[in-house]
């Protein structure tokens, strides 16, 4: 009979820092998609194609691939991360590209009536931003970044590979020293599902909130 | 350290070698997510609740959950049951079912695009419910859904990387053992990104030409 409870402590602490990851990782997305969004929508067209470019290159190589060369490569450029820094890295430049669509698509999704009443009132652009259309793109936004958070606490099971003691790592601790394999393994699953589940939880506890006051509008 | 076109040409045919199980897991894997997305869809309307709620929870759970462990769990947890499967089979089966869950919502979607006249037409000239889903609801669901299917491929080929952690000789995995037994870093991981940066880029463009060609069906 196998005890439990020193390997129990273990997947613990593991989920721990997977929380971590997925706290840093979508709060360094969450910027990124803010910046890349509204760069996206610049009146200059340098800043349009950099926010293009860093979309399209961060959307279509795939997390694994970034994370391996923020993790291996960077290093021979004389940029040393640990892993969790390049977890971070990786995860948040990845999902913040996602995300950055979603702005995008949310400030677009404003009608023009609201820019045009912006410019009578004499608003400047960032507090036409700032004050009118953003409050009203938010709750539009707040969905898709709740899915997008849970694709992100997904991403967090790959930095295993680069030797980062998260909850996968760990579970593959305990694979190896107690070779039984569908406790770990079930054990995780339920664990991360329980994460996902709260994030879209909280997601909606967001949303109640932030449409509120928004009554009457067409969201 | 400098970037090395000797070394990048020396490489090349195991990369190459790579690749091509990296499109072979994504074509399975995309036939594999087509049917059992069509099937969770459908089970999950089904009116009997005992059917619909399980099929919906598992669904849900599956997409909750990261694809890496999924990964692990076929490969690892089902030997122990006596269910003996290949690297490549586990990881087409992985990557099937993960994303059949995010199928099945695109077909969930384009079968409550049909109208319900469809349907009522469908059962008042007594065709059966296998008969009205196959001759009428799903030719009118299925090529709206397309683009938004194709969608998904692209992410799963992008995941594919993944399938390294089972010990699937792909891309990522030629890359990393060049890496290890070299000891160069650079040439390896960048040229696995160019790969996926260009393919993914053509079928964008791809992508566009089935939205064009199919998105727009009521137009015609």
């Amino acid at each position: 009979m196998i005890d439990w409870s020193g390997y129990i402590g273990l997947i613990l602490q593991g989920a721990l820092v997977t929380i971590e990851l997925t706290v840093m990782g979508s709060a360094l997305a969450l910027v990124m998609a803010f910046v890349a969004g509204l760069g996206r929508l610049s009146r200059f067209t340098a800043v349009r194609t950099l926010a293009t470019v860093y979309i399209e290159f961060f959307r279509g190589t795939s997390i694994f691939v970034q994370l391996f060369w923020a993790y291996f490569v960077l290093p021979f450029a004389g940029i040393t991360l640990t892993p969790l820094q390049a977890g971070v890295l990786a995860l948040g430049l990845n999902v913040g590209a996602y995300g950055a669509e979603v702005v995008r698509g949310a400030v677009r999704a404003i009608g023009r009536e609201q820019h045009e009443a912006c410019v009578a009132l004499n608003l400047g652009r960032y507090h036409r931003m700032r004050h009118v259309i953003l409050p009203q793109a938010l709750p539009l936004m707040l969905p898709t970044f709740g899915n997008n958070a849970i694709e992100l606490l997904k991403g967090t099971a790959v930095v295993s590979l680069i030797s980062l003691t998260d909850m996968t790592f760990q579970a593959q601790v305990v694979r190896a020293q107690t070779g039984s394999t569908l406790i770990p393994f079930t054990a995780i699953l339920v664990l991360y599902f329980a994460m996902a589940t709260a994030i879209s939880a909280g997601v909606g506890w967001l949303e109640r909130r932030a449409s509120r006051g928004l009554d009457g509008m067409r969201v | 350290m400098e970037w090395d076109w000797a070394f990048v040409r020396e490489i090349m045919p195991t990369l190459l070698e790579g690749l091509k199980i990296t499109i072979l897991a994504t074509i399975l894997g995309a036939i594999v997510a087509a049917v059992v997305g069509l099937f969770l869809a459908i089970a999950r309307r089904s009116p009997n609740p005992l059917v619909s709620r399980p099929v919906g929870f598992i669904a849900d759970f599956i997409r909750g959950t990261p694809l890496l462990v999924q990964l692990y769990f076929i490969f690892y947890v089902l030997p122990d049951i006596g269910i003996r499967l290949s690297p490549l089979i586990a990881g087409v089966i992985g990557l099937g079912v993960h994303y059949g869950t995010y199928t099945a919502e695109v077909y969930r979607a384009g079968i409550d695009n049909v109208p319900r006249g469809q349907w009522e037409a469908a059962r008042a000239t007594n065709l059966s419910i296998r008969q009205a889903w196959i001759h009428v609801v799903l030719p009118q669901a299925i090529p709206p859904m397309i683009p938004a299917l194709a969608n998904y491929f692209i992410a799963m080929f992008k995941e594919t990387p993944l399938l390294s952690a089972i010990t699937v000789l792909e891309l990522m995995n030629q890359a990393k053992s060049v890496a290890n037994s070299s000891y160069r870093y650079i040439e390896p991981m960048t040229l696995v990104g160019v790969f996926f940066l260009v393919i993914s880029l053509i079928s964008v463009v791809a992508l566009r030409f089935l939205e064009e060609r199919f998105a727009r069906v009521d137009e015609r």
